[in-house]
């Protein structure tokens, strides 16, 4: 093994830990200015100049509060569900490729901790397990809300993941290959997949909010029905974790989108630029996409209310797999046709 | 049924459009209603630093008036106690001795005179009922304390000091009484 590949991926994976969690802290404070400007008010603004210190404040009221475990919980894997959803949620961040290739002290440094030839099976793989935090969480809490929370969250996950994973598929079928690098590079410029798939787009936006558990889709947390659903019996930073995963799996989340259908890093122009030059305005630009699906969905979850859970059966496996599936035969016909199938 | 207002409104279940249907132009548009909103003024007024501006008329916590040279206006006559609704005032009326004229204005005076803040519903009747524009309500927030028996307001926090007059013009220049 290389020692410098070592050392350099070592940094990358600290570096993409620390951002991972930043960026989810800060997102916690943007959300509820998010939700202040929406109602008109004025949010947070008391820790620091605009409230800026908030999510430090938050992380030290997490950590002094009584972790708390109550008496019928099953002690281990009351422990382990939030684990595995900060776990998961971490993970997946590691097949992102963030930019294009850096020069560095004469080496090739590739902005990808794992270029796995399976990537987007890897994502989704992450994904299914993280649902396990969750059903792990509600299921050990011993309590008919947190169990409720916890069937809701994986009969949520499976009526979803079906739709997302079609049209997943489309979009390697576009592109030729599971690996997210060579999809990133199939949308090289401005030739992205949205302006070919926006339907698939579409179908894959509202399952990704569906499995992130994010409003309207948040009915494993519904605090109006289920008193915070999966994490009813959780506190201190057990429960920060589950709160913080949900965040970090938001940013992952808002970075396959952009992959998938807004070219990840490539942005128009971006022949004019070469080397390190292109590698930074190429995370840059990749950042920003990030940034404005976080936007988006947050800007969702403060306008639509929640979906009532036949509601949310319905538009899983009526309405979305349906249209995943017309499309994904659709894409099918025309890519046959373009190899010359039908010619002769 | 004859309608007697003009705010009768006939509900309707027609079908949905397949527009309607598709849920998506409706959802853009709550969008853009919520981002319209980001853009707009808020309303907050940001307490410790800024306090909203009472009302000339806002009825808060009370005061025992003394005249012009430090006289208690209170004759513990009981008319306030009488047409309190609540029941919170209770007072002891006692003969003003020899050497007392100083502190008292007429012969009979409150020994004690107590409110229970937590009974009194802050609606003024007191004030409206006093002969002897004795009792007032201020523009002060009552505090709040951890005892129930600290809200039993006796005339120590009740009367004005003499150094430190509470002022009460704007209530007596809300016309009820005339301008004085």
């Amino acid at each position: 093994m290389d020692t410098a590949l070592l050392i350099e991926k070592l940094v990358l994976v600290v570096l993409l830990f620390l951002v991972s969690l930043g960026i989810a802290a800060y997102s916690t404070y943007f959300e509820r200015k998010l939700a202040a400007w929406i109602q008109d008010r004025v949010g947070p603004d008391r820790a620091g100049p605009f409230g800026i210190l908030q999510p430090i404040a938050d992380g030290v009221k997490m950590f002094m509060k009584e972790d708390f475990t109550p008496k019928n919980a099953d002690r281990w894997l009351f422990i382990l569900g939030p684990g595995i959803a900060m776990f998961t949620a971490l993970i997946t961040s590691s097949i992102v490729p963030w930019g294009t290739d850096l020069y560095l002290f004469g080496r090739t440094i590739v902005l990808q901790v794992a270029d796995f030839n399976i990537g987007i099976l890897f994502v989704f793989g992450t994904i299914s397990i993280g649902v396990y935090g969750i059903m792990i969480g509600g299921w050990a809490s011993n309590n008919k809300y947190s169990l409720y929370g916890a069937i809701r969250a994986s009969s949520q996950m499976i009526s979803y993941e079906l739709a997302m994973g079609i049209s997943a598929i489309t979009i390697i079928m576009m592109s030729g290959s599971l690996g997210l690098t060579d999809i990133v590079k199939s949308q090289h410029g401005m030739n992205w997949n949205i302006f070919y798939q926006p339907v698939c787009f579409l179908v894959f936006f509202i399952c990704a909010l569906a499995e992130t558990n994010r409003a309207p889709f948040d009915l494993p947390e519904c605090e109006s029905e289920l008193i915070g659903g999966y994490h009813t019996e959780y506190s201190s930073m057990k429960l920060g974790l589950f709160l913080f995963a949900e965040y970090v799996s938001m940013f992952v989340s808002a970075a396959i989108i952009s992959i998938l259908f807004f070219g990840g890093y490539n942005f128009p122009g971006m022949d004019h630029f070469s080397g390190n030059t292109l590698a930074l305005l190429s995370v840059l630009v990749f950042f920003a996409k990030i940034f404005f699906f976080i936007f988006v969905i947050m800007w969702i979850r403060w306008t639509i209310p929640r979906f009532r859970f036949d509601q949310l059966m319905h538009l899983g496996w009526k309405v979305l797999i349906p249209i995943a599936i017309i499309n994904l035969m659709l894409t099918g016909i025309v890519i046959a046709f373009h190899e010359g199938w039908f010619l002769n | 049924m004859e309608s007697l207002t003009n705010r009768k409104r006939v509900v309707s279940d027609k079908p949905m459009t397949f527009l309607e249907k598709l849920y998506l132009p409706a959802i853009w548009g709550g969008m853009f209603i919520t981002l319209k909103h980001i853009f707009k003024k808020n309303h907050t007024i940001k307490y410790p630093e800024e306090q909203r501006v009472f009302a000339p008329v806002y009825r808060g916590m009370h005061v025992l008036k003394r005249d012009e040279e430090g006289r208690e206006n209170c004759t513990a006559c009981g008319l306030c106690a009488v047409a309190c609704p609540a029941e919170a005032i209770t007072m002891v009326a006692e003969e003003r001795k020899k050497g007392e004229e100083h502190l008292y204005r007429e012969e009979k005076y409150a020994a004690s005179y107590e409110i229970n803040m937590l009974r009194c519903i802050f609606c003024g009747l007191c004030e409206e009922a006093c002969p002897k524009e004795a009792v007032f309500l201020t523009d002060r927030i009552v505090p709040t304390e951890f005892d129930r028996n600290d809200f039993i307001y006796d005339k120590s926090v009740l009367v004005e000091p003499i150094n430190d007059r509470i002022d009460i013009t704007k209530r007596q220049n809300t016309g009820k009484r005339g301008v004085i």
